[in-house]
């Protein structure tokens, strides 16, 4: 039975290769290779979803290498944080690449758009079944991977290749972190097991908790980069370049909540070394505001959701970071229903526009009335409007925050919803109602569209009740069997406050954007630093291109230089001082050595010159020095 | 006793030699013969897979004859754990790279006589057990390299040729009379590797010997700071060429650490491996960042190299199991990987007779096959998981790590530099809008096809499932770690 679930990842891999080789050959019929293999996963993963509700959890391991002489085994895992994640990535899954029929239709790429999709389906299927951090981390570079071909879709726009560089390498910054945090844990405990991050196991290596604290903020670094939190967000905006149902699926449903997911798997690695935990809520919590801030001003309706997902990740992982495991891992499920909704949204109006202004659009809800009315629901739900989904998991986030102690963690989250609720709005009556600004061919989206937004609708209306009071906080006592001390109660302060928030901020939306547009202009004027800030994105892309990207490949230009001038330098330098050192040895045998042999010849040249003189050859000369010799003999014995 | 590896090595030689005697009106012939003969070697390279006993520590197929008695060199050919990896990925390259030097059309007489002469050396190497049987390989491969770069190479390749050529006998020099060193310390004389390796020898002799095996090794991979013959040689070498450059002469060097180095001189080694630990992750670093500069596209590939055979150096410089399987993994992958980027290079290059990589752009709508390949090749390269590199990375990391903490987690900064460097370079090539120059390019070939599939079969085996290979090499290794005092068997 274990085993049938190895099938889930592998029936989109089986279709991703099949579409590589042979999808330009099945040209439209690709789509339905790709459905066809996600619903097979949906289909497999049922009986392992229900069997977890019935308290059962799934294991099963095969050995992948050998490490220091100790096996690495590779697995899964099915426990009820992977079913949930199991159901959320199967169900949305397929609803969005049947949307994306439509959506995709003549576009040149259609059948490389379900073959990166269904290899998309395969690595995050992986990620969520791994039983083991090393896979983990293997299926989230692979999950990287298909938002970088996605993000990067159509390659030939500059900007979107741009984009899709971008957010690899910032998400592979994080990823070195996750790495090194990996890394310490295998060598202080020996295990990478999932099921060993748990206090029982981990709290026997209370000596090292410095180590194991430094490992557990490293593998959240991981989740800073995929969850696009603080510094690190700076990709998921521009990961909007790729086509709509990938900013669904991938961007805002699937692969970004997967650094939530891991923060939730290491959940008993923090709790445990609870030092590294006011760091996750502080960078969540700041996450969720800034986000939010910015989300207020932006213009591009795919912008502002970005924005949105960012800021809905930093509730999840400041909820996690204030203890909140329900409460962050309820808010991913309802949110992927939602935010997905909002995207396949937003992507039917750019569909039925032609645009993604909000200045160039108002009023379509009467020709898009399937859109609208869809629209509004998974709004509601952001916007935490009871009973949508929405509404009871950021409930949670807000009481969890509320019982955290340090009460600033609570009051930001609760301006971030008023904003929530506000930019959400803003959205929807700059988008949807009001006047139409500008002269645009609006038609509804097809039915392979619309069915799909419909059924999320569904979805986001309805996800949250399992985690409400009215059925007794079943997803709760689900997700965290273990948790028998924690009592799950209501807290109707929190509920009222959270919904004045939200009902607020509706309201501030509709009296600016739809009763009296002026207002708008009027704020922007009197609060224009602020105003500047958001719709600028507090100048991080500016910041970094100045600062950390300049440097790199500055860097890279001088080491090269240094390269080419000093190293090669100094190689070429001696080869030539070898040249010169041969030139002079050259010239020193020329004029010395040689000169010296010369020297020697010319000096004997020159007396023998002299000498030859005398060798006339003729016999009178000899005969007369002859003579003249014996003369002078015989003159000087004489005398003597 | 078996010959198998004596054919190995010395059957592309007689082919060579065969191939002079062809008469000029059947040029056509020369290529066929050369192929048909590396082709015969990879199919004696399955023969070996399918005899070699993983299991085993000791040397297999071992061929041993005395050679020169008076001075005690023997003709010693063994295989183990160690160079059963390079044998292979040797055979397997030099049959591809024949297959892709087809477009070689000046003096192809010459050029696949020197090829094959080339390919009896680097196989020597590889499989000689006796260290004057090695030199003689080592320096046999040098001499086809230098006229194959110098003739067939590009603008500059007169200077690249002498450059490489002098630097690394420069380097063989010294490793010269290490050998002669390790020959006269001690009677009875001999150059048997495995002899000299049971031998001790007083920890002063053996710095100043390792030093000098190490100006050989260091200048071969190249360990930083003697790599600047490496672009420059790979720039203007042809295309076949650079693929054996980068995928086996720089393994030579590795291998030599691993083969004499360490079992003849450990006590050296443990004393040497700190500073070699840090060249690595200089090289890893500084090559990556110098590689993000390139604006040639070999260059850059070239530069990728310095970074990557640091991991090497780093894997070797950890002595323990991980670190050493990651090392030799590595060497492997990287010679897999390399080959199929500069043969990628080169089909670029035939058709725009241009590396520049601000020319290009757009290319992914216009050469799908092409760019699905060479992102394929940049992935592995850049060590995703899932492909092999990510494997090797991993492994050399991982056996570091305990070791040297900070230098492994400053090595990790060239695993953001190579994302950078390929991912950029995949922008400029293959995105954005299409240059209307290259509107017309055709599409990768049946034939260049054929050089690049089977390379990326071992890509994806060994990223998915690494036990495969790992499995030859981790007793041999094993059996290296336990001479070098740190495995306890």
């Amino acid at each position: 039975m274990v085993n049938l679930a190895y099938f889930i990842p592998l029936f989109p891999l089986a279709s991703f290769v099949f579409l590589i080789f042979y999808g330009k050959r099945l040209g439209p019929k690709s789509a339905k290779v790709a459905i066809g293999a996600s619903l097979a996963a949906l289909v497999t993963s049922l009986p392992f979803v229900i069997g977890t509700l019935r308290g059962a959890v799934f294991q099963s391991q095969f050995e992948w290498l050998r490490l220091g002489g100790a096996p690495l085994r590779f697995g899964i895992l099915i426990d009820p944080l992977s079913a949930m994640m199991l159901f959320v990535v199967t169900v949305v899954g397929t609803l969005i690449i049947i949307y994306s029929v439509g959506y995709m239709h003549e576009d040149p790429g259609f059948s490389r758009f379900f073959a990166y999709l269904s290899l998309f389906m395969f690595s995050m299927l992986t990620l969520v079944l791994a039983d083991n951090l090393v896979l983990l981390y293997i299926s989230w570079e692979l999950v990287g991977l298909c938002s970088y071909f996605l993000i990067g879709f159509w390659f030939e726009k500059d900007s979107a290749a741009q984009a899709s560089k971008k957010a690899f390498i910032t998400t592979r910054i994080g990823d070195v972190g996750f790495f090194l945090g990996i890394l310490l844990l295998y060598f202080t405990t020996g295990s990478v097991r999932l099921v060993d991050l748990n206090p029982e196991f981990l709290g026997t290596f209370a000596g090292q908790s410095q180590i194991l604290t430094l490992a557990a903020l490293l593998i959240f670094c991981g989740a800073i980069g995929k969850s696009a939190q603080f510094p690190l967000h700076v990709w998921l905006p521009d990961a909007m370049e790729g086509p709509t149902p990938v900013s669904a699926l991938i961007h805002a449903a699937t692969m970004v909540a997967a650094g939530v997911y891991l923060v939730a798997r290491s959940f008993g690695m923090l709790v445990t070394f609870p030092d590294a935990l006011p760091v996750v809520a502080s960078i969540g919590t700041f996450t969720a505001f800034l986000a939010a801030f910015i989300a207020l001003t932006q213009t591009d309706i795919k912008r502002v959701l970005a924005y949105s997902t960012i800021s809905q990740l930093g509730f999840m992982i400041a909820a996690l970071g204030l203890k909140g495991y329900s409460a962050g891992t309820f808010h991913l499920m309802t949110h992927a229903f939602f935010k997905a909704l909002l995207f396949l949204g937003a992507g039917s109006v750019i569909h039925g526009t032609g645009t993604q202004d909000l200045r160039e659009m108002g009023g379509l809800w009467k020709k898009m009335p399937h859109t609208t009315w869809t629209f509004v629901i998974a709004s509601l739900a952001i916007a935490g409007v009871p009973p949508f989904s929405g509404f009871w998991s950021k409930d949670e986030i807000l009481v969890a925050a509320f019982n955290a102690g340090n009460p600033i963690f609570y009051y930001t989250l609760t301006v971030t919803a008023t904003m929530t609720a506000f930019y959400m709005f803003r959205l929807v009556f700059l988008t949807f109602f009001g006047k139409p600004r500008k002269e645009l061919h609006v038609h509804e989206s097809p039915a392979v569209m619309t069915t799909p937004l419909w059924l999320l609708a569904l979805g986001s209306a309805v996800m949250g009740l399992p985690g409400s009071p009215w059925m007794h906080h079943a997803f709760q006592t689900f997700i965290e069997p273990h948790a028998h001390g924690v009592e799950h109660t209501a807290n109707p302060l929190v509920m009222q406050i959270s919904v004045a928030c939200g009902g607020g901020g509706i309201l501030l939306a509709g009296l600016i954007y739809l009763l009296f547009p002026a207002l708008a202009p009027f704020f922007g004027r009197i609060l224009k630093p602020l105003y500047l800030a958001s719709s600028r994105k507090f100048w991080f892309d500016e910041l970094y291109q100045a600062t950390v990207i300049r440097a790199w490949y500055g860097l890279g230009g001088l080491l090269n230089r240094f390269d080419q001038s000093v190293i090669d330098g100094a190689v070429n330098g001696t080869g030539l001082n070898t040249l010169r050192l041969s030139d002079l040895k050259n010239w020193v045998d020329i004029h010395i050595v040689d000169g010296l042999v010369n020297g020697v010849g010319a000096v004997i040249r020159g007396f023998s010159s002299v000498l030859r003189r005398l060798q006339t050859g003729l016999v009178q000369n000899y005969m007369f020095v002859l003579f003249a010799g014996v003369l002078l003999i015989l003159f000087f014995e004489l005398n003597q | 006793m078996s010959h198998l590896l004596s054919w190995i090595v010395f059957s592309p030689l007689v082919a060579g030699l065969g191939i002079l005697f062809v008469p000029k009106s059947k040029m056509d012939w020369v290529k066929w013969i050369a192929t048909g003969v590396t082709g015969f070697g990879f199919f004696l390279g399955l023969l070996v897979w399918a005899q070699f006993n993983p299991l085993d520590t000791g040397v297999q197929l071992l061929e041993d004859h005395a050679w020169i008695p008076q001075i005690g060199v023997h003709y010693t050919l063994g295989l183990d754990g160690i160079n059963f990896p390079m044998v292979i990925l040797t055979l397997l390259l030099s049959f591809l790279a024949c297959i892709g030097s087809f477009g070689i059309q000046e003096r192809e007489k010459e050029y696949y006589f020197l090829y094959l002469l080339l390919t009896t050396g680097m196989l020597g190497t590889f499989l000689a057990l006796d260290l004057f049987l090695f030199y003689i390989f080592w320096e046999v491969v040098l001499v086809p390299m230098y006229f194959l770069i110098g003739i067939w190479g590009g603008p500059r390749k007169e200077y690249a040729a002498i450059k490489f050529f002098l630097y690394t006998l420069a380097g063989s020099l010294f490793m010269l009379l290490g050998i002669l060193a390790l020959y006269f310390f001690e009677a009875p004389h001999t150059f048997n590797m495995l002899e000299l390796g049971t031998r001790t020898y007083p920890l002063f002799f053996q710095q100043v010997i390792f030093l000098a095996f190490f100006f050989g090794f260091a200048i071969k991979v190249p360990v930083w700071p003697f790599h600047t013959w490496l672009p420059d040689a790979h720039v203007e070498a042809p295309t076949p060429i650079s693929v054996l450059l980068a995928g086996v002469l720089l393994k030579m060097g590795t291998y030599g650490f691993f083969r004499v180095s360490y079992p003849i001189l450990p006590e050296a080694a443990q004393w040497f491996r700190p500073a070699m630990a840090v060249l690595a992750v200089i090289g890893i670093v500084y090559g990556g960042f110098v590689a993000l500069a390139q604006q040639d596209f070999k260059k850059m590939v070239a530069y990728s190299s310095v970074s990557h055979m640091g991991f090497v150096l780093l894997g070797l410089a950890a002595f323990t199991r991980d670190g050493f399987n990651g090392a030799m993994l590595q060497m492997f992958n990287h010679g897999v990987i390399t080959g199929g980027l500069f043969l990628l290079v080169g089909v670029l290059y035939d058709r725009a007779h241009t590396r520049d990589l601000n020319v290009f752009g757009g290319l992914g709508a216009r050469m799908s096959v092409y760019s699905g390949i060479l992102i394929f090749f940049s992935l592995a390269s850049l060590g995703l998981p899932g492909l092999s590199g990510f494997v090797s990375e991993f492994l050399c990391l991982l056996g570091t790590f305990p070791v040297y903490r900070t230098l492994t987690i400053l090595s990790l900064t060239g695993i953001i530099l190579a994302a950078t460097y390929l991912l950029l370079m995949i922008q400029r090539v293959l995105l954005g809008p299409v240059n209307p120059k290259w509107e017309k390019l055709a599409d990768i070939d049946r034939r260049e096809l054929f050089t690049l599939v089977p390379l990326m079969i071992p890509i994806l085996v060994v990223g998915i499932y690494p036990k495969l290979i790992l499995h030859y090499l981790t007793p041999s290794l094993s059996a290296l770690l336990t001479k070098l005092g740190v495995l306890i068997p």
